[in-house]
């Protein structure tokens, strides 16, 4: 469960203050699945960011799983980043010098799981995604549906409860996409948060909550049931 | 993070771009070649010198007369030098410690025998001259004779002299003109071989009252002393020069410890060793310059890795140290290959030019590596902290 109360974001550019996020009050429920829609700088990647913990709220409150997490140090931030929330990008960011494997691996690494577990897990979840004659595989071998799934099973690897996603289909084409797409919404069966940013009206319309922002406010907040 | 992990996360960013990480080795491991190749022929030189200067032994003190320290109060009475004579040396002889004394000069004379004349080196020495040095009697042996005015003209060959004058022949016995008198050959001496450019072979040895009649000398040009290998040089010279300003009067003497000697020898050596060292060292430089430049570049490069790394959950000491190892295995790999080559071409050489003493100290190999892994760290300090404390969102948009 995540909660905003009254955040604010503004950046210092030169000497002009702008503000990214106005006072944004938002409450997102475990499971939920929402879009976030927007023209760019309306502020929705700067939102993504601060629920993401990558950044920090000007001013105001973000609540995770009932913590309050918004003056976290750097280290607390990143163990919270690394225990509970997933981060898939519209570029992939797999290390194109490990495998598909190892890629999946690499949370569980920088935490410290021994070696044992982590190819259980890895096995399981290549399985799962259909990657499983893959894993021995470099990035640049395999197709970007292939690399955003190995992006995925990287995101759900430490089961976190919110799963961000930064325009996931933006690099793919729109058969991909929808495979893509259908694979995240899968999630939400094991309880997870999807938060999926994205300014294509057709992919932010699959979701049942539709957030629209604009100048750093949300314009609006439907809820449309399927 | 388990070590393992980290070993495999570095080794693998370091394998991907071989060639570059060959390279930047490369330029550490010829710094740490050049520091052991130079340290290695250094270190030869030094043995090698001291080996030379420590062929008589080192228990061994040498007094020669006249003070060789300026004094203002000494001016003009130079003539006014007692001369060493045989009965100092006779008196040195009854002194604590000591073992053998060797009263000696030296020059140079005309040999004749066997119808053949040669110039050589002729020793004027004393009776326990061969056990004074190290230098071994073949045949025959020394005179046993006190050393004294009376000395009888006997002679010691050395082994060059001998194949000269009495080639094929057993010259025990036989009679040797040295300066116009006659001396009859009652040894031999084993060949020694050149010692700091003096061939010791090509001489002949004689009393020393024997030698100071022959070059008209009023007295020794040396009494050399040597002393029990458990006491210190110190308290040797102390005790002579006790005895002989005793004899004399006043300090009109200089004594000189081998140990002195070689100790001051020894530090010379030292600090050439170490000024070739550190000539390499500024090879090393150089590399250390190679290692920051590919590192910052690597940070350049891997921003985008490392904004995912932070998303992932690193916290900014993991990336700090990801980075570090790097470099730090880097100069690592790179400083034990430099030790393989200079190890190599130093003992190659040695193989080569066999007369080039070459030996390589472990203790300046393990200090390279240790330098070369200092340098790695030193030199990735910068870029790892700057990998660190980037901004985990700018660094993700980095393309």
């Amino acid at each position: 469960m995540i909660e905003l109360q009254n955040v604010c974001r503004t950046f210092t550019v030169g000497d002009q203050q702008v503000a990214a996020l106005r006072d944004i009050n938002l409450r997102l429920d475990t499971s939920e699945y929402v879009s976030i829609m927007g023209p760019s700088g309306s502020g929705k990647s700067t939102l993504l960011n601060l629920l993401g913990l990558l950044d920090r709220p000007s001013s105001g409150t973000y609540l995770l799983d009932d913590g309050n997490v918004t003056d976290l140090s750097d280290e607390q931030q990143a163990q919270v980043r690394r225990e509970k929330i997933g981060f898939v990008f519209q570029s992939f960011h797999l290390v194109p010098r490990l495998t598909a494997a190892q890629n999946v691996e690499l949370p569980m690494i920088l935490a410290g799981i021994p070696a044992e577990e982590r190819k259980a897990r890895v096995q399981v979840l290549m399985q799962n995604y259909g990657l499983a004659a893959r894993a021995d595989h470099r990035p640049d071998q395999l197709s970007g549906g292939q690399r955003q799934r190995v992006a995925i099973a990287r995101a759900t690897v430490m089961n976190p409860s919110v799963l961000l996603a930064d325009e996931p289909t933006g690099n793919l084409d729109r058969h991909t996409g929808w495979e893509v797409l259908q694979l995240l919404e899968g999630l939400m069966e094991r309880g997870i948060t999807l938060v999926v940013v994205t300014h294509d009206a057709e992919i932010g319309a699959r979701a049942r909550r539709q957030i629209h922002m604009l100048d750093g406010r949300i314009l609006s907040d439907e809820q449309h049931e399927k | 993070m388990y070590f393992r992990d980290f070993l495999t996360l570095t080794t693998s960013s370091f394998l991907n771009s071989r060639m570059r990480s060959f390279l930047t080795g490369l330029g550490i491991a010829i710094g740490i070649a050049a520091v052991i190749l130079l340290t290695s022929i250094g270190e030869g030189l030094h043995q090698f010198v001291l080996a030379e200067f420590s062929e008589f032994g080192t228990n061994l003190i040498t007094v020669q007369p006249g003070k060789t320290q300026t004094q203002g109060s000494n001016v003009g009475v130079i003539g006014s030098i007692r001369q060493l004579t045989l009965d100092d040396a006779e008196a040195l002889r009854h002194l604590p410690y000591v073992e053998n004394v060797n009263p000696g000069l030296m020059g140079n004379a005309e040999l004749k025998a066997n119808g053949k004349s040669r110039r050589t080196t002729v020793f004027g020495e004393g009776r326990n001259f061969s056990s004074a040095f190290t230098m071994k009697v073949q045949s025959g042996s020394f005179w046993t004779d006190e050393d004294n005015e009376q000395a009888r003209a006997l002679v010691v060959l050395g082994t060059k002299v001998r194949q000269e004058l009495f080639s094929g022949q057993n010259p025990l016995g036989q009679y040797l003109r040295i300066g116009g008198q006659r001396y009859r050959v009652i040894g031999v001496m084993e060949s020694k071989g050149q010692i700091l450019g003096m061939d010791m072979d090509d001489a002949v040895f004689i009393p020393a009252a024997r030698g100071m009649e022959l070059f008209n000398r009023p007295g020794l040009m040396e009494i050399n002393v040597s002393y029990r290998a458990d006491v210190d040089a110190k308290t040797v010279t102390r005790i002579i020069t006790e005895r002989l300003k005793e004899l004399h009067g006043r300090e009109d003497f200089t004594t000189i410890s081998q140990e002195q000697a070689l100790e001051v020898l020894s530090s010379v050596l030292n600090v050439i060793t170490f000024a070739v060292g550190a000539l390499g060292g500024i090879s090393l430089l150089v590399g250390a310059v190679g290692i920051l430049t590919i590192m910052t570049m690597a940070v350049t490069e891997r921003t985008a890795e490392i904004g995912l790394l932070r998303a992932l959950g690193a916290r900014e000491k993991q990336v700090l140290m990801l980075f570090l190892g790097e470099a730090i295995m880097l100069s690592a790999l790179g400083g034990v290959l430099g030790l393989v080559i200079g190890i190599g071409v130093a003992q190659g050489l040695h193989l080569l030019i066999p007369a080039l003493p070459v030996h390589t100290p472990w203790l300046y190999a393990a200090l390279a590596e240790l330098t070369a892994v200092t340098i790695g760290l030193a030199a990735g300090v910068a870029p790892a902290m700057r990998a660190a404390r980037l901004d985990p969102v700018e660094a993700l948009h980095a393309e």
